[in-house]
């Protein structure tokens, strides 16, 4: 039944919806400028480092490389944009 | 002093050449004396969509080799005043030229005129470089199609690598039937992924090919969708503040009959 619901409403999904959806994913990829290892190296030692003062939820770590513009609003910069949710600070260090 | 613009769009076939003529034909028109150069070298067709093919002495790779003076290559376009194009080389390849040479070339050729309008090849190789390397401002060509747009993402990265700041947006061959359906993304999903200003949308338009296979840009066409896009972006160049129209906007019965009865829409 979910199925066959989910198929429904898939059909009357507007194809540009899917192309942006598309280009979107694609983008991230084509906009980084570093290979997936480094940015896993690098996302290793970022979390190490919060370890110390945070209790995080590591599975839930999502850190991506992506374009943002800048603050005067003039150009287009790469930014790294990190959502690291926190389950609990670390006693002691208040 | 002139100023420079490059017309780019990293996949071929989305417009490049048929938007610098238009806009070539549209700045004359408005009074600006205007160069366009094709770097399009091998495979060069500025010349035919302007109809000038048939005028070319020299080419671009003439120019930089010294073979010949920059004044002795302009072919002068005897329709429009103050409106040169610098040809293409057809038979030699893109590294006949060097983006050095492009440069001190456009340095030269602004001196000179009004605007410089560089048709840039597809591609991001020799022939990209060298087209972007005397520019100091870049518009972006995309069609509404997923592998334009990204192309022109990749492009947009490449020009800010190349300090060529703020480049613009040219979003042609949009089809408001489609959009209205839902089958072609809008204005706004394509800003809102490549996150540059727009200076202008063209809509699809048989009148392109119809000028096209006559030589005579559609800018000059008062009929013509499209021209009329055109000397749009033409005015946004001049720094006019010339408001978007929406192209996809649902005709109401008003303006059916407008049309109908030959009122031209406000």
């Amino acid at each position: 039944m979910m199925d066959l619901l989910k198929l429904l409403t898939r059909k009357k999904e507007n194809s540009k919806d899917v192309a942006k959806e598309r280009l979107k994913l694609v983008l991230i990829h084509d906009r980084s400028t570093f290979s997936p290892q480094f940015l896993e190296m690098m996302k290793s030692e970022i979390i190490q480092v919060i370890r110390k003062y945070l209790d995080v939820e590591e599975e839930l770590l999502d850190i991506q490389l992506t374009k943002t513009t800048s603050e005067d609003g003039e150009r287009i910069v790469p930014a790294l944009v990190a959502n690291i949710p926190i389950r609990a600070m670390r006693s002691g260090n208040r | 002093m002139g100023e420079v613009i490059v017309i780019t769009s990293g996949k071929g076939g989305v417009g490049k050449t048929t938007t610098t003529a238009n806009l070539g034909v549209g700045l004359a028109l408005q009074g600006k004396k205007t160069v366009l150069i094709d770097t399009d070298i091998g495979l060069r067709n500025l010349d035919v969509v302007m109809g000038l093919e048939n005028r070319i002495v020299y080419d671009l790779v003439d120019v930089v080799e010294g073979s010949c003076r920059v004044k002795q290559a302009l072919i002068k376009d005897k329709r429009y005043d103050g409106l040169h194009l610098l040809p293409a080389a057809q038979t030699r390849d893109k590294n006949a030229v060097t983006p050095e040479q492009m440069e001190k070339l456009c340095d030269e050729l602004k001196e000179e005129f009004d605007y410089v309008i560089i048709d840039c090849p597809a591609g991001i190789e020799q022939g990209f470089k060298n087209a972007i390397a005397g520019a100091s401002r870049a518009f972006v060509v995309t069609t509404p199609e997923v592998s334009a747009v990204r192309d022109a993402d990749r492009i947009i990265g490449l020009l800010e690598a190349n300090d060529i700041r703020n480049p613009r947006l040219i979003v042609n061959r949009l089809r408001p039937d489609m959009v209205r359906r839902g089958d072609m993304m809008t204005i706004d999903d394509i800003i809102d992924i490549l996150a540059i200003e727009l200076i202008g949308v063209i809509p699809d338009d048989e009148n392109i090919i119809v000028s096209t296979n006559r030589g005579e840009p559609a800018v000059a066409d008062a009929k013509s969708a499209a021209g009329l896009a055109y000397r749009n972006i033409t005015r946004r160049i001049l720094g006019e503040d010339v408001p978007f129209v929406d192209l996809t906007a649902q005709e109401n019965i008003l303006t059916k009959m407008k049309k109908l009865f030959g009122f031209k829409p406000a």
